[in-house]
């Protein structure tokens, strides 16, 4: 079977030594056994983000973004641009759309481009994708389950959605304000998804930094409510939500005096082990905080 | 010489509205809030800031330039989307927020030292000099931005997490001296003051 091929945009996080490295680790056994081939566009840079605002402004947050669209046009043409990384894809996503919407901007665009000698084309109307499109509207979610060999019996999973996996674009035919599509992932791996009324709270994204007590007073919520649903663990599609929600339990403990203890852990990781993947494999060994259950089942 | 701020002021004087929609990001959208509080009431910061979008909408039509600008509203944007994907006439609110504190920042009218605006700066700065975000770099430079002192204080009260991370191979303590980079950086340096040049221009701020 030919594999299917996309342009890949892994993003600052997904990087070797980086926040979410363990994130792209686990996408390896899900590429080879859905057959997706992912062409990293050569020399990409940052997305600029959403944070990028204040210094950034306009044209040159979008010119980050036509950049990188003009090099994977030019390398990996035809191939549409994916990535796990939310951020990354609503500023790949939006500076394609806004760029098709303005000649004039288009336009000063490329002016800009000239200086690093790429040329976005004025036509250019490439799709840019998050992963778990290509997982559910590809492959499909029978296509998907199709490679389960471990079904991730017992596991009760909060699918938490997050911010930018769902907003401003979303998922097609979903929700914003209950979107369903991770809770039916996690059903196709075999695990129970509980209901999570904290499925589309905001982190704090950026701002967890910057304002920790106000974002920390969010994650509490996301965190609390997951245990109050009875959930072994969380499961999010987006790296920034991954390490806020798992790296500050600790910091609300120390000021909060709650217990928190609770995995945060990505759907590909869910997908690798139901699908045989090891700890390593998956990426668990990257977790702060282990996810017992799923070593159990990927060590077995 | 005149201030970009005093060229601004006396190129619309009193029309803040035509102002904002001439060099604010999606500014025209402005004229087109019905004042329904949608948003005033998704923000998951809202507990938080001065002004809702809702209000700032209204104070620029009413001309209040100087309480706009210099409001820490528009700098609580954690970029969740829900103000706008919520908004009845679909404004593109979270860009109009990030598109004023922008402007607020260029004409050196918002909140001096204000978290938030230090962060955004930090990233884009990050971003910008290797072409790829520097996570452990970025990191020391917000704990430190309030001097040594106080930065050590930081990165100690965060030691544990950044050990764990190390442990887990999700920070390279070796980022310090050769992190991630583009191959061309001197390329993107170009590229993004040739784009900052044009866009002062079409502005009014260059």
């Amino acid at each position: 079977m030919t594999k299917k091929q996309y342009a890949f945009y892994p993003g600052c996080s997904s990087q070797k030594g980086a926040s979410a490295a363990n994130y792209i680790t686990s996408f390896g056994v899900i590429c080879d056994k859905l057959d997706i081939q992912l062409n990293e566009i050569p020399d990409w840079n940052c997305c600029a983000a959403s944070i990028g605002y204040a210094e950034g402004g306009e044209l040159p947050r979008i010119v980050m973004g036509a950049r990188n669209l003009a090099l994977s046009d030019q390398h990996l043409p035809g191939q549409d641009i994916v990535s796990g990384c939310p951020a990354c894809w609503l500023a790949n996503r939006e500076a394609t759309e806004r760029l098709q919407h303005s000649s004039s901007l288009m336009a000063e665009a490329n002016e800009a481009l000239k200086e690093v000698s790429l040329k976005l084309r004025t036509d250019f109307n490439t799709k840019s994708r998050h992963f778990t499109e290509v997982l559910i509207e590809d492959i499909g979610y029978a296509g998907m389950k199709a490679p389960v060999v471990k079904p991730l019996d017992g596991v009760k999973i909060a699918g938490y959605v997050g911010c930018q996996a769902n907003r401003p674009y979303g998922i097609a035919g979903e929700s914003f304000e209950n979107p369903q599509y991770l809770d039916k992932m996690i059903e196709t791996c075999g695990a129970e998804a509980v209901p999570y009324d904290q499925k589309v709270t905001c982190c704090g994204g950026a701002l967890a930094f910057s304002e920790p007590d106000k974002a920390q007073a969010l994650i509490q919520d996301i965190v609390g409510s997951a245990y109050d649903h009875g959930a072994d663990l969380i499961v999010t599609p987006c790296p920034l939500c991954q390490a806020n929600v798992e790296i500050y339990q600790s910091e609300i403990n120390k000021k909060k005096g709650t217990k928190f203890n609770m995995p945060v852990v990505y759907y590909t990781q869910l997908l690798n082990v139901a699908y045989g993947g090891s700890i390593k494999e998956a990426g668990l060994d990257g977790q702060l905080i282990r996810a017992e259950k799923l070593e159990k089942i990927a060590g077995k | 010489m005149t201030t970009a701020n005093e060229t601004a002021v006396a190129k619309y004087r009193n029309n803040f509205l035509k102002e904002v929609e001439a060099t604010v990001e999606e500014g025209h959208w402005v004229k087109m809030c019905m004042q329904c509080g949608v948003c005033a009431g998704s923000c998951p910061f809202g507990p938080h800031w001065e002004h809702s979008p809702q209000k700032i909408f209204m104070m620029i039509r009413a001309g209040k330039r100087e309480e706009v600008l210099k409001s820490d509203s528009m700098w609580m944007c954690t970029s969740c989307y829900n103000c706008m994907v919520r908004c009845p006439r679909e404004l593109p609110i979270t860009h109009i927020m990030h598109g004023l504190a922008n402007y607020a920042y260029r004409l050196g009218l918002s909140p001096k030292g204000q978290p938030n605006q230090v962060i955004a700066k930090l990233f884009w700065e990050s971003a910008l000099k290797y072409g790829r975000v520097n996570e452990l770099k970025f990191s020391l430079a917000m704990y430190f931005r309030d001097g040594f002192v106080q930065g050590v204080k930081n990165a100690l009260a965060m030691q544990g997490v950044g050990l764990g991370l190390v442990k887990a191979g999700r920070l390279n303590p070796m980022e310090i001296i050769s992190g991630h980079t583009c191959k061309d950086t001197s390329g993107i340096h170009k590229m993004i003051a040739k784009a900052r040049e044009i866009e002062d221009r079409r502005r009014g701020l260059a």
